[in-house]
């Protein structure tokens, strides 16, 4: 029983590793397509059917680039702050259900790592852990944009951490767990029974705190490659570059399954077309990020403190009081 | 009378009054208390510019209108007056080259790119034994194009002249239209510096010196 879980658990670590890994770079790859089709371009073409292998290609090219540790660096640091990124967005993942559990050859499979009973905030807490990459990598860097990015990261990490934990309050305490399963039967009545429905303004909240905590567009401070270059990623090269990319959109697919998984209703029922709307609302949610790309301007990061402090903060304290004077 | 016109217009640099064309976009005052600012905080929230932002980049993404144009399969088609890889061409009546090696081209060359020799045949007649174009040289200004009097060097259409030597020169038997061509009559006439002008044979007949 022991040796079978622990069999079971690694089969699943390799899985989700694997899938997400590569998830990554087909994610480069449909971002590039779509803005490019927003932009009136073709996008990669080339190499492949459709371009499809420009992924390959990509990834060749990281694996085999010449790993440059520049003189002047504080190398340990430097080289450990990819890994911290990778590692932290794929530990997230650890207490996120992908799929409803699903039987195969008679063995029932929960496509959960570990069905945590506090999964929320270790995923919160992880994914604040992950902001140790940019920064260590930043600071370690020798390079005075390097340096502004990983300020500017430390400085942001405040502003949205803030937003994330207080707006995604409200709907824990409805729920009344922190395990995103809970979460997940909450919501299994169908679609009148989203907490999206109950808590917009938590939704809405913890969507903006996400494209902070991946860096996405319109908040992409801390690489915002017209201002810093590519911040804290500019001294890195090949792999370790490849690191901090895989870590960016491993993250974008693991907040867009938490946002789907609490607020929007999961897999439902545990059907195969509630796993189907599972994957749907993920979808949404990174095409979302690669829509904002091409439609909105980045704002400045005293934009996105003022935005973050005293706009939403503000809310979000409002959301859970009244959430919490309705449940009395 | 014309200075003064011109002083008048530096002076008075008041575009909006002048041209009533032109008008300012979207300066507002600056909103001064902290009622301002929230009200105008509020307003722009609510517009929506955000969901138009997300609108166009979407319509044009299902519109699919791609302006993407797929180079070295496709091309731009270039004007007839570009100035892009010299040619030599060949009289249309003989054959024969239409170089007769006077050397003008050398001589305006301001690149100093272009190297002619000449010599004189057993019947007496000039004939070019050297001429070449530097490439890694030329500025491709088109003034030997202008200056030949026998419309012999001629920009052509060749763009596309990535080497792995620098200093490639283009040899005049390169340049010249090969005889093939010239027996399909498919030699192509240059429209840009120094080509004689649409319809031009009508004008020498009526007035030759004019011309």
């Amino acid at each position: 029983m022991e040796m079978a879980y622990i069999i079971e658990s690694i089969i699943k670590i390799v899985v989700i590793l694997l899938v997400f890994s590569g998830l990554a770079g087909i994610g480069t790859y449909f971002e590039r397509k779509v803005l490019a089709f927003m932009q009136r371009r073709l996008g990669p073409t080339n190499v492949g059917p459709f371009g499809l292998l420009q992924v390959a290609a990509d990834g060749i090219k990281l694996f085999t680039k010449e790993d440059i540790i520049p003189a002047g660096v504080v190398s340990r640091i430097f080289k450990i702050a990819p890994v911290i990124t990778a590692a932290t967005a794929f530990m997230a993942a650890a207490a996120i259900p992908f799929l409803p559990s699903f039987t195969i050859f008679g063995y029932e499979v929960h496509p959960i790592v570990a069905d945590i009973n506090i999964g929320i905030l270790y995923i919160l807490g992880i994914m604040g852990v992950g902001l140790y990459g940019p920064l260590l990598g930043g600071m370690a860097s020798a390079n005075k944009y390097s340096l502004i990015s990983a300020a500017r990261g430390a400085a942001v990490f405040i502003s949205y951490e803030v937003i994330t934990g207080l707006s995604i309050l409200a709907p824990i305490m409805m729920v009344g767990s922190l395990s995103l399963i809970d979460f997940n039967e909450y919501q299994s009545g169908g679609i009148t029974s989203w907490i999206l429905w109950s808590q917009p303004v938590a939704f809405v909240l913890f969507w903006i705190a996400a494209f902070a905590e991946t860096g996405r567009t319109p908040f992409h401070l801390i690489a915002n490659d017209h201002e810093l270059i590519d911040g804290f990623g500019t001294e890195y090269s090949g792999m370790r570059w490849g690191l901090f990319f895989i870590g960016e959109y491993a993250n974008m697919f693991f907040i867009s399954f938490v946002m789907a998984l609490v607020f929007l209703g999961g897999y439902g029922d545990g059907s195969f077309l509630g796993a189907l709307g599972l994957l749907a609302k993920v979808a949404f949610f990174f095409f979302f990020f690669l829509w904002t790309r091409a439609a909105w301007p980045d704002v400045r990061p005293d934009q996105l403190m003022w935005l973050c402090w005293k706009v939403l903060m503000p809310i979000a304290v409002i959301n859970v009081v009244i959430t919490g004077i309705v449940m009395m | 009378m014309h200075n003064e016109h011109i002083d008048e217009h530096f002076s008075n640099r008041n575009i909006a009054e002048m041209h009533s064309d032109y008008y300012l976009v979207g300066i507002e005052d600056y909103p001064k208390t902290g009622w301002d600012k929230f009200k105008r905080v509020v307003q722009r929230s609510l517009k929506g510019e955000l969901f138009v932002g997300l609108w166009v980049v979407l319509r044009e993404m299902i519109r699919f209108d791609i302006h993407t144009i797929k180079y070295p399969e496709e091309k731009m088609p270039i004007g007839p007056r570009y100035r892009a890889v010299h040619e030599m061409k060949r009289l249309w009546e003989s054959d024969a080259e239409r170089c007769i090696g006077c050397g003008l081209c050398e001589k305006i060359c301001i690149s100093n790119c272009i190297r002619i020799d000449t010599r004189l045949d057993e019947n007496s007649r000039k004939e070019v034994t050297e001429y070449s174009i530097n490439l890694g040289r030329c500025i491709f200004c088109g003034y030997c194009a202008e200056v030949c009097p026998e419309l012999a060097i001629t920009h052509g259409s060749e763009y596309e002249n990535a080497s792995d030597q620098r200093e490639h020169f283009l040899i005049f038997q390169d340049m010249l239209t090969p005889l093939d061509t010239m027996k399909a009559g498919a030699q192509r006439e240059f429209e840009g510096f120094g080509a004689i002008t649409p319809h031009e044979e009508e004008r020498v007949k009526k007035t030759p010196l004019a011309y």
